[in-house]
């Protein structure tokens, strides 16, 4: 008990001290955070009515967002692949982060379906044999198993290897090894499950696409990652974890070919479209071109596709892909890109022309924008407090002190910029 | 490394004493029933699924409701549960060479169902065609509003719930809040529903509708006659959509619906499809008839024809 | 040669007997009497017309008759026989002058007027085209010497509108209810409001 506590401890401690920038970044973070729960309490006593969603467009910004961010977590599997399957040693030290990014990924998901259900209340309604749900008919039921039993399994294998390490042993492979195999099926499982909650609506012929899984998988394999190098680089910089360039480029080199197939899936559904040129053409030239007059959603959409495209080819080129700037540049692109694309570019052209072909063109409103930073900033948040705790463990700053109970905090605690030696010692520094 | 005294002053406020009692003091507070609102919020937050209340539970469950009702609207207002009639399945036929799109069973069913008036709430949709474009609903028109109808050249469809046999929308409510019943009634627990509109997004026909808010309704113009899967008043964050007006048709003798009885053209036809000597099936044998997006195969019935 | 003769013979006898048999079985249906198959004798006096028609003309069903709310005559129009008891039918095909001046038939009045429908000698009945006289309950029977289709599916149910229990007694309407009988269209109607557009709702 005591030796917990002490953890816990230590981990308040590293969560709350820190250097300058980091304090600006929480607390950026913790008032934005603020904001979107203010936002939220006004629309859970308005209702949805606070949202630019009508019975037209049903589903909106909370749900893209909802969407992109399923994709993000599941790229965590990105890096189990070649770290677990391959033995490849740089990516394996560094697939517990990416793992620690799919927990916050899947816990912004989880807030932003919250936030757009018109009875949070009643979420108990979910639950198996406590409430009532409809699996396996529902694939909304499905998403709800499976991202939970992602999480907890996410939850499982970083906190596993985290424990064990805070410990200074060696976590038990015949315990991970089966974790970290089902977790591949896993992640490829949650966003499949995703997609075919979109693909399996014949009432929306632009989502209701063989190639909409495939898609989702492809664009998901980019964006996660994408993010992972940014978070990669920022570590690499301000703390002594050792991450190899290799590894780093070899990801890059991964979200190219993802990317291709990302962008050949989105070329193989324009051509269908353009060339059948039916009926069902409307959607998706609301979204490239505009239809009878609305055109909300077209930079955006090609915004998108420019940076992808560009992105692509910045890390299919090995000269670009290695150099830092065009590096950086390229991630930012490609997350911005797939943002976009899979999440208002996806979701709102589902509905525009409705099914009765009635066009009601929608653009969030400042609350839905509010709530959804909150989320963001939550997520962020999580992350953030995440890392701030994994790093030190994972590069040994951060261990139980020599007799098994107390906590150790080492020499250099990153963002801090001066040392501290135990807790106890803390008080001195005061 | 530096000795290993045990930390006695914490870096953090709070003690593990204290943050014990805060939890304690807080699940007690949610403990206690809110003062005003007494048992019944407790009994409907946990009010359990339609088709799994025993009868006792339900006829508690319909009294709570309306005497809730009651002192929301200042009326006296009956929440009833009259199930299905066996050997029933409902049918509607929509007449398009009469209809003539003058919206009375839009506002009727509007009257009848306590739909919310603010936001505006429509069970039924009537949509102007093109005589020489026939149903193609890319050429429709909501918002049609002459001086007098039907205009030259344009028939009107109107369009509501089609009651589907095979509907995908029941197929994807992640909480089985939605269901088909007996009689062909596809019905919503407005206290099961959680509002992910799921349902919204399958629906190929429009039919179903959000409470974005909490509804306006007149208190003088309210159906107090209420059925509990109906027209009952819907709680905000729920969906709703036609049921055929389930609080008539389930009657014994059974009433028409509100739309189809006020149809100054008698273009509404309504009926029990396995009555052989009823006019739906009259309708369905000797008239052209046809149904909309057959080829979703959501199998509605819903039956458009033309009588001449 | 003498063989092959034989069996051209036996198919043609063959084939006439078959005819002969089918042929027999019409020219039996013909006669005034004759035993079927069973050995019954059958007697019938218009046998061919009889034995073609599918249904039972001597036992008709006779016609439903259907309740309905009284004919929406004007104030005190009815009875008619009040002013035209003791009046001399006019039976010239003229405009008229003196009374019912506020009705203008327009309908199929280029090939008929009052009296092709209105009973001469009875104004509180109405006449058939056979000559026979209906009362103002059974007005449709009028309008659907014309309008026959129409007629056989308001008698089931699918035409007008349509009142009373699906399950019980359904209410009909005449079709004068709805339809003016000497001015039958129905004028158009203002429209209620259109639904308000997504875009306007509040907020």
């Amino acid at each position: 008990m005591k030796n917990i506590w002490s953890f816990f401890m230590g981990t308040l401690l590293l969560v709350s001290k820190g250097s300058k920038a980091y304090y600006i970044w929480v607390g950026t973070l913790l008032t934005i955070a603020a904001f979107g729960i203010m936002g939220y309490i006004y629309q859970l006593d308005q209702g949805l009515v606070v949202t630019a969603m009508k019975d037209q467009v049903s589903w909106g910004f909370y749900i893209s967002n909802f969407t992109f961010l399923v994709g993000v977590a599941a790229a965590a599997v990105l890096l189990i692949i070649p770290a677990y399957v391959y033995h490849w040693k740089p990516i394996k030290e560094i697939a517990v982060l990416g793992e620690l990014l799919a927990i916050s990924a899947i816990c912004m998901c989880l807030m932003f379906v919250t936030a757009d259900l018109g009875r949070p209340e009643r979420f108990w309604h979910l639950i198996p044999k406590v409430g009532l749900l409809n699996f396996p008919q529902s694939l909304l039921s499905w998403d709800v198993v499976v991202l939970n039993i992602y999480l907890f399994l996410n939850l499982t294998i970083a906190g596993y290897i985290l424990y064990e390490t805070y410990y200074k042993r060696t976590p038990n492979k015949n315990f991970l090894t089966p974790l970290l195999l089902l977790s591949i099926p896993a992640a490829i499982s949650i966003h499949t499950v995703t997609a075919f909650l979109y693909n399996g609506l014949g009432a929306r012929p632009f989502w209701n696409a063989s190639i909409l899984a495939p898609r989702f998988l492809a664009s998901a394999f980019c964006s996660g990652p994408a993010f992972m190098i940014l978070i990669f680089l920022l570590i690499r910089n301000y703390t002594k974890f050792k991450i190899k360039d290799e590894a780093i480029h070899k990801i890059a080199e991964l979200i190219a070919y993802a990317m291709f197939v990302n962008l050949l899936l989105f070329g193989a559904e324009v051509f269908k479209e353009y060339y059948t040129d039916s009926v069902h053409l409307a959607p998706l030239k609301y979204l490239l071109q505009g239809l009878h007059g609305h055109s909300a959603l077209v930079p955006w959409i090609w915004t998108a596709l420019i940076f992808n495209v560009t992105a692509f080819f910045i890390f299919l080129i090995p000269e670009s892909r290695k150099n830092p700037l065009t590096l950086v540049l390229g991630c930012i692109m490609i997350f911005a890109g797939v943002y976009i694309e899979k999440g208002m570019g996806l979701v709102i052209p589902g509905f525009i022309p409705d099914v009765l072909h009635e066009i009601y063109e929608y653009t969030p409103t400042g609350i839905e924008i509010i709530i959804s930073m909150g989320i963001w900033s939550l997520g962020l948040l999580i992350f953030t407090m995440l890392l701030r705790v994994g790093i030190p463990i994972l590069n040994g700053d951060f261990h139980v002190a020599d007799d098994g109970v107390g906590s150790h905090i080492g020499d250099q605690l990153f963002l801090v910029g001066r040392q501290v030696k135990d807790v106890e010692d803390d008080e001195k520094l005061e | 490394m530096a000795d290993h005294k045990e930390c006695k002053h914490s870096p953090v406020e709070i003690t593990r004493r204290q943050a014990l009692q805060g939890l304690v003091a807080g699940l007690g507070v949610l403990a206690l029933p809110a003062s005003d609102a007494s048992a019944s919020v407790w009994e409907a937050f946990f009010q359990k699924h339609f088709r799994e209340l025993s009868k006792e539970e339900l006829a508690k469950t319909l009294a709570r409701m309306g005497s809730e009702y009651s002192d929301e609207f200042g009326k006296e207002i009956t929440v009833k549960a009259t199930p299905a009639i066996e050997g029933v399945r409902y049918g509607y036929g929509l007449d398009l060479s009469r209809c003539v799109g003058c919206r009375r069973c839009v506002y009727a069913c509007v009257e009848e169902n306590n739909q919310s008036h603010d936001p505006q709430i429509h069970w039924i949709r009537v949509v102007q065609l093109d005589k020489e474009k026939g149903t193609a609903l890319e050429y429709a028109e909501h918002y049609y509003n002459p001086e007098l109808v039907p205009e030259k050249g344009h028939f009107y469809m109107p369009i509501q719930c089609q009651q589907c046999d095979n509907p995908p929308c029941t197929k994807v409510c992640p909480v089985q809040a939605t269901w088909p019943e007996k009689d062909g009634i596809v019905v919503v627990d407005y206290n099961w529903c959680i509002g992910c509109r799921y349902c919204m997004a399958a629906c190929p026909y429009g039919a179903r509708h959000f409470n974005w808010a909490k509804g306006k309704l007149p208190a003088e113009n309210m159906n107090t006659d209420t059925h509990y899967l109906g027209n009952r008043p819907r709680p905000k964050g729920v969906v709703e959509k036609c049921t055929f007006c389930i609080q008539r048709t389930r009657e014994q003798p059974g009433r028409y619906p509100a739309c189809e009885e006020i149809c100054p053209v008698g273009a509404r036809k309504f009926g029990n499809l396995l009555d052989p000597d009823g006019e739906m099936r009259y309708l369905i044998e000797n008239k052209r008839v046809f149904i909309l997006k057959e080829e979703l195969n959501t199998q509605p019935k819903f039956y458009y024809f033309y009588a001449t | 040669m003498k063989r092959k003769l034989s069996v051209v013979a036996l198919i043609v006898v063959g084939l006439l007997s078959f005819l002969c048999l089918g042929i027999s079985e019409q020219v039996q249906a013909a006669k005034e009497k004759y035993f079927d198959r069973s050995g019954r004798l059958v007697v019938e006096e218009n046998p061919t017309a009889e034995s073609l028609r599918p249904y039972d003309v001597k036992n008709r069903v006779p016609d439903k008759t259907f309740p309905v709310p009284p004919a929406p005559f004007s104030e005190g129009i009815f009875p008619c026989s009040d002013c035209h008891g003791g009046m001399e039918p006019n039976l010239q095909r003229r405009e008229l002058e003196d009374m019912h001046t506020d009705i203008i038939l327009n309908h199929a009045e280029g090939q008929r007027w009052c009296l092709d429908c209105h009973n001469p000698n009875d104004r509180d009945v109405l006449r058939l085209v056979n000559g026979a006289t209906i009362p103002f309950e059974e007005s449709y029977l009028l309008c659907g010497q014309c309008h026959g289709d129409k007629l056989r599916d308001w008698k089931v149910g699918i035409h007008g509108k349509r009142t009373g229990f699906w399950n019980g007694e359904k209410t009909f309407l005449l079709c004068v209810h709805c339809h003016n009988p000497h001015d039958p269209s129905f004028k158009p109607l203002k429209p209620l409001p259109p639904p308000v557009r997504p875009g306007e709702a509040r907020h």
